[in-house]
């Protein structure tokens, strides 16, 4: 490709030369550990096959929103494809609740041109800023996966780009899909999905909110909430203060809730006229630079109390919009930019069921420490996906988000690790950015079948990024 | 691949027997450094450096580098990047000479400028490339104190050191949105094997305290790190001293 060339450094000295404009030091959305790419953003599939087929020494890497914290969507030295061009929802069977789009559509775009057929997300993580692609490659999951699974399991078909060049179909229950569920884009550029929706009534959540002493409390209501095929409420999540001491630790605010039919709307209520009406709104940016570490220990303890305390002690039925329930956080933009400028990590792990113990003594080490963890999130998970990589497993998954700057931080989460993988439970690749390669065979054990399938499929490594260096998948 | 923490995974130490390379190799290593390539003169200290290294679980091994041989660092550097990625490049070399005789021996001064100054621009500019091929790494640039107000007692090393100094700077704005970091770490007097027995300078600091500075930088991608970090508040004073006041300073 002509522009690589112009890139790729031929001499060992340094040159003074114009960096290619196309050239940008890209991160995570936890801003660390940036590395400079050849960003191109291909305009049809043409384009992508051109790119794949002269990848140059380093490789390429489909990139969607970048909302994942590591490093799974950059590529140094190489190339980063910027699949947001592929915008298109492409089909709507409004009848079966079945679309397809291309995978640069956001879910964001799904839901706005989806649920005035009475259609929403089959599966809702905590942001709706995230593309088909990357919600495929990161297999992601929401509050809802005891019942739904996560992402993959509602992908009918996909079209892939693989690192031959070619264009393939995959259909569920084949190597090649299961790989690319999960698979971080490793197996190829996801092109375009066709997807399974969830029919929805109104754009309204009915949830239910409670206030929840200490984790032992927690972990038995969630367990409750959505136990044995009888499923009372279909999302919940438990954001945890684990700034609290004492007899407060893992004090949580236990959110639940469910889809609204239309019939269960008050009397009178506006949403009887626009059932199905989906406005989200956005607040102000914050400044590209937030200086010091806003979020320390006395302002995450102290948001962590007002959460707390705001919460209804025990509410029931209360009526939610969508972005309200999934995506509280959603309305500010940039918000990675609170944490600081040092960035920060999200650290999601997930311990199998009946190794409670683990999660407890986790939990209690990170509230010993006065981690300012900002959000902490307790899901239950159900069962695993097919993919090799794909992060569930039926257990306990609690994600954190951590401000880089806390002293020892590194060797404590490597600490974890151990615990984390000792109780046969694994951490989330596409949020990584940390982990040690050595620990990931006892996380991911079909982490050999992976490589087999990418040794077979690109022999070359063309699909590559940093994480796939860093890890050696 | 450096992680979040910046903690790299490969190193090159330039300078392979360096107090303060291996310090800070050491400490990496403890981290996430599988890969720890050493570059010096082939010497007995250089394979028991490295032996040392290999003790801790690394992959170790030396590559045959001189400084003042600077028509050779292309070719063996590169061999080093050729290999595979290199996370992070420590530049460590560097002699302090001996000031009292290198007065009267300027062939000896000038091997100081020379090792310090003239070997550093070109191996730092070699890696420079490499790094920036890559897309990523940190360099990290050993200077000192010594390089921040030329004295009495130090100034052919001094100079030497200042030259550097300027150039990584210098180098680490050609570098700013390449991917490419570079650091320049001014440690105080060092106590070291080179220093012992010598009288002790105040804000004097220790290759293992160099090497937790080095750590830190790399997480927080600092451009200048002083060790000890008080260091940059006296400089900045030191700096402003009248001279005829700053020759007759005990320093």
């Amino acid at each position: 490709m002509r522009a690589i060339s112009g890139y790729t450094v031929t001499s060992m000295a340094v040159e003074t030369r114009v960096l290619d404009e196309d050239c940008r030091a890209i991160s995570g959305w936890g801003r660390t550990a940036p590395t400079l790419a050849r960003v191109h953003r291909p305009r049809g599939h043409a384009e992508a096959v051109e790119a794949v087929l002269a990848p140059g020494r380093r490789g390429l890497v489909a990139r969607g929103l970048g909302r994942a914290c590591g490093d799974a969507a950059q590529n140094a030295g190489g190339t980063v494809l910027d699949m947001t061009g592929f915008d298109r929802v492409l089909a709507v069977d409004t009848a079966a609740g079945v679309v397809a789009c291309e995978a640069g559509v956001t879910l964001h775009r799904l839901m706005e041109a989806l649920l005035p057929f009475g259609w929403f997300v089959p599966v809702a993580p905590g942001t709706r800023y995230m593309t088909v692609g990357g919600a495929i490659g990161a297999d992601v999951h929401g509050g809802n996966h005891p019942v739904s699974g996560s992402f993959g399991r509602h992908v009918t078909a996909l079209e892939l780009l693989t690192a031959d060049g070619r264009i393939r179909t995959a259909l569920p229950g084949t190597p090649l899909f299961d790989a690319t569920t999960g698979g971080l884009g490793l197996t190829g550029v996801i092109l375009s999905a066709t997807l399974r929706l969830l029919p929805v009534e109104t754009s309204l959540m009915r949830v239910d909110t409670e206030r929840v002493p200490d984790l032992d409390a927690l972990m038995t209501r969630l367990a409750d909430g959505d136990g044995d095929g009888e499923s009372r409420h279909r999302y919940s999540t438990a954001r945890i203060d684990l700034l609290a001491r004492g007899a407060d630790t893992g004090r949580a605010v236990l959110t639940r809730g469910d889809h609204v039919p239309y019939d269960a709307l008050p009397r009178r209520h506006r949403a009887r006229r626009e059932p199905l009406d989906f406005r989200p709104g956005r607040l102000p940016v914050p400044p590209p630079r937030v200086p010091g570490v806003p979020l320390g220990r006395t302002t995450v303890g102290f948001l962590n109390t007002l959460w707390y305390r705001a919460a209804p002690r025990a509410a029931t039925g209360r009526l939610r919009s969508l972005p309200a329930f999934f995506h509280p956080l959603d309305g500010v933009p940039h918000r990675n930019r609170i944490h600081g400028p040092e960035g920060f990590v999200r650290y999601r792990f997930v311990v199998p069921y009946g190794q409670e113990d683990a999660l407890r003594r986790i939990v209690r080490r990170i509230a010993d420490r006065g981690l300012p963890c900002f959000p902490a999130v307790l899901h239950r998970l159900g069962a695993g996906g097919p993919g090799p990589l794909s992060f569930p497993l039926p257990g306990w998954s609690l994600a954190l988000g951590l401000p880089l700057g806390q002293p020892g931080l590194g060797r404590l989460l490597d600490a974890l690790d151990e615990e984390v993988a000792g109780a046969g439970g694994r951490v989330d690749l596409a949020e990584d950015s940390r982990v040690r390669p050595e620990a990931l065979a006892a996380m991911y054990p079909r982490l050999d079948e992976f490589r087999a399938l990418r040794a077979a499929l690109d022999p070359r490594s063309v699909l590559t990024s940093d994480l796939a260096r860093r890890l050696g998948l | 691949m450096k992680d979040a923490f910046g903690a790299p995974q490969s190193l090159l130490v330039l300078g392979g027997t360096s107090e303060i390379g291996l310090a800070t190799a050491r400490r990496l290593i403890a981290r996430r450094t599988r890969v720890v390539r050493l570059a010096g003169r082939p010497s007995p200290a250089l394979t028991a450096a490295a032996d040392s290294l290999r003790a801790l679980g690394a992959d170790v091994r030396t590559v045959p580098f001189d400084a003042l041989d600077t028509a050779s660092h292309e070719e063996r550097l590169g061999k080093v990047f050729a290999e595979g990625d290199v996370d992070m490049v420590l530049l460590a070399f560097g002699v302090f000479g001996d000031q009292a005789r290198d007065e009267s021996d300027p062939v000896a001064a000038a091997r100081v400028a020379q090792t310090n100054y003239t070997g550093a621009v070109s191996a730092g500019l070699v890696c420079a490339g490499a790094l920036q091929a890559q897309g990523h790494g940190s360099l990290v640039v050993l200077s000192s104190v010594a390089g921040e107000r030329a004295r009495r007692a130090d100034f052919i090393y001094g100079s030497s050191k200042a030259g550097l100094d300027a150039f990584a700077q210098g180098l680490g704005d050609a570098m700013h949105g390449t991917g490419v970091h570079v650091m320049v770490v001014r440690p105080g007097s060092v106590r070291s094997k080179a220093t012992a027995g010598l009288a002790e300078e105040p804000l004097a600091t220790t290759p293992e305290a160099v090497a937790g500075a080095i750590e830190l930088g790399l997480r927080r991608r600092s451009e200048t790190v002083w060790v000890p970090g008080s260091l940059q508040m006296v400089m900045a004073a030191v700096r402003h001293v009248p001279r005829p006041l700053f020759r007759r300073l005990p320093v």
